[in-house]
């Protein structure tokens, strides 16, 4: 459990890091690309807690197909490849008082719930296996899943019909 | 491991995405934000389900990745019809509807 945790401090330091510089770099591509150290930090925590399918699902959907969409995004949109002054609104530091109150608040009310709930070793150890989670997907949650299904497919369409030149 | 390390690391970048998406005018950056408060909602369920031994916290987490590939898709093209017909993405300049 030590090197378990030796390893979550490290990543959770790396993506807090990332992430800060993801909300303040003034230089849109390197947004995207923190983004991509703290998605890829995300599915370690997974790995970490025995959540290997999510793991690699996060990799494949969020690096390999999210970040990508951004990366066009920003092509399509022409910015300005860069550094950029007009990034950020004018009332910042408004945004950061409530972020840092929000966070206060839940930081008081996790410790409080939640102060000596020890992550069950044993879920740890033996993880919630691919087979596990297949058998949820398709047995006791397969209607929410064809609505995913069904949201994706109109989703899809919907950026197309948005996105279309007349 | 405790599971308040999770559920803090999921604040973290929680109250992250939120200075994001209130501090940016780019619409892109905006929707980045909104990507690290997705993820940070990840971050729980994965943390409870293995906390509750059961898989349903990575059901619902695989749920939330489709969803937000919905809504990044739909977002990146609603960003790219503002640029087209106002050739810019700040949102501060997207003030139609204000009285």
């Amino acid at each position: 459990m030590v090197a378990q945790n030796i390893f979550f401090a490290i990543i959770a330091l790396a993506m807090v890091a990332s992430a800060v510089r993801v909300v303040t770099t003034k230089n849109i591509l390197h947004a995207a690309l923190y983004l991509v150290v703290v998605l890829a930090g995300v599915a370690a925590q997974f790995i970490i807690t025995g959540a290997e399918f999510t793991g690699v699902t996060q990799v494949l959907v969020y690096i390999g197909a999210v970040i990508v969409l951004f990366l066009f995004g920003i092509m399509l949109t022409r910015a300005r490849i860069g550094r950029e002054e007009h990034v950020d609104g004018e009332r910042r530091w408004i945004a950061g008082v409530v972020a840092l109150m929000l966070f206060a608040v839940m930081t008081y009310a996790l410790v409080d719930a939640f102060d000596t709930e020890a992550l069950d070793a044993r879920a740890v150890l033996e993880p919630q296996t691919t087979e596990m989670v297949s058998d949820a997907i398709f047995h006791d949650y397969l209607i929410p899943f064809e609505a995913v299904s069904f949201l994706l497919l109109a989703a899809l369409i919907g950026a197309i019909v948005v996105a279309r030149r007349e | 491991m405790w599971l308040n390390q999770f559920l803090l690391l999921g604040a973290v970048l929680f109250c992250i995405g939120v200075y994001g998406v209130l501090a940016r005018r780019n619409g892109v950056m905006v929707l980045m934000s909104i990507e690290l408060i997705l993820n940070a909602v990840n971050i729980n369920f994965i943390a409870f389900g293995a906390y509750h031994g059961t898989p349903i916290g990575q059901v619902f987490a695989l749920f939330v990745i489709a969803v937000a590939a919905a809504e990044v898709g739909v977002g990146l093209a609603i960003v790219l019809l503002i640029y087209r017909n106002r050739s810019s993405i700040d949102l501060e300049s997207a003030n139609l509807l204000k009285g």
